[in-house]
């Protein structure tokens, strides 16, 4: 199940092999590799928005609204708590399921079966965003949440909310633009012609690399 | 050059097949985790809590990046490349700590004045 490698030693002595034999030191695609240090680079982006969030909420005197009534709805009169955010949650877990099945179809070159899932995981990231559109919308309009205050609390809530949920959004629309061009080749027989069906993981990784920036929020912002 | 890519492509492709078995697990896993974590707003905010929160939270993420990242299957030289940096940012979030605890001292203290 491992990487074929040149030097097929395992271990930190592989380690050491990897780097020093004369030749490419990860023995993948290299759009793959490429893929990987911009979501490392990316983490580095996340992990700063939410120490600074950290930050922020560590130093306020005041106190900071809590986010299971901030983002509660109202169904049929009761306040469910963080109850959009859970359907959202469950929505990209959803996506980045369809996602792996899309990759393990497409090193199997089954167009059909590779496109239609790729399609499902994009529209399912429209509909995560359409949600994401609804929420801002309530707390603008309704709750009265700016980046430079809100009536519930600290003012640095709005300027971390924004930021971080505007700055994953962002990623999530072009997620769906990606996948959108990738599965559209796909079904047009673009990588038969190429001989390989890597694109297709190397999508799949951003993909899930949303998801887990996901994850992290969900924790850090909702629930914490 | 050509032709070691190509083979290198091939071995790749083949290294990366799994059964789709695993993957319909780690989804299943994946909801009841993320259920689980849910319910940990029904709890008070202390150390339970948050204690679950993160642990859940690793969980998933761990899942998310070793199965649907195939992080597991590929070699150590590229985990402990792309892995191991982000180690460094533990360092940043123990320096922001400190500095957000002291911001919130000092801000008591001046405007207790």
């Amino acid at each position: 199940m491992t990487q074929q490698s040149t030097t097929a030693v395992e271990g930190l002595a592989g380690v050491t092999a990897d780097w020093s034999a004369d030749k490419q030191s990860f023995p993948v695609p290299w759009g793959k590799a490429m893929m990987w240090i911009f979501l490392l680079s990316d983490t580095f982006i996340f992990t700063c928005f939410l120490t600074g969030y950290m930050n922020v909420r560590m130093s306020t005197t005041e106190a900071w609204p809590n986010p299971s009534e901030v983002f509660s709805l109202v169904v049929a009169g009761k306040h469910v708590p963080l109850l959009l955010i859970a359907i959202m949650t469950m929505v990209l877990i959803t996506s980045s399921g369809t996602m792996a099945m899309a990759v393990n179809y497409g090193y199997q070159r089954d167009r059909k079966r590779t496109a239609l899932l790729m399609f499902a995981t994009a529209f399912l990231g429209l509909m995560f965003v359409g949600m994401q559109a609804f929420e801002w919308t309530k707390l603008i309009v309704e709750e009265g949440v700016r980046p430079w205050g809100n009536p519930m609390g600290a003012a640095q809530f709005g300027s971390s909310f924004f930021m971080i949920t505007g700055f994953h959004g962002l990623h999530v629309s072009c997620g769906v633009i990606y996948l959108a061009v990738v599965a559209k080749r796909v079904l047009n027989g673009f990588y038969d012609r190429k001989g390989t069906y890597e694109t297709v993981e190397i999508a799949g990784l951003y993909w899930h690399f949303v998801d887990l920036v996901w994850v992290f929020i969900f924790a850090f912002f909702y629930l914490w | 050059m050509g032709h070691a890519t190509e083979q290198n492509a091939a071995a790749h492709a083949e290294g990366q097949q799994h059964p789709i078995r695993i993957y319909l697990w780690i989804w299943l896993l994946l909801f009841v985790v993320s259920t689980f974590s849910y319910f940990t707003d029904y709890l008070d905010r202390g150390m339970l809590r948050w204690g679950l929160i993160l642990l859940f939270m690793f969980l998933k993420a761990g899942f998310i990046v070793a199965i649907f990242m195939h992080m597991a299957w590929e070699r150590l030289a590229l985990k402990l490349a792309i892995l191991g940096p982000p180690a460094l940012l533990l360092a940043l979030i123990v320096l922001m700590a400190i500095e957000g605890d002291y911001t919130f001292i000092t801000r008591l203290a001046a405007y207790a004045q």
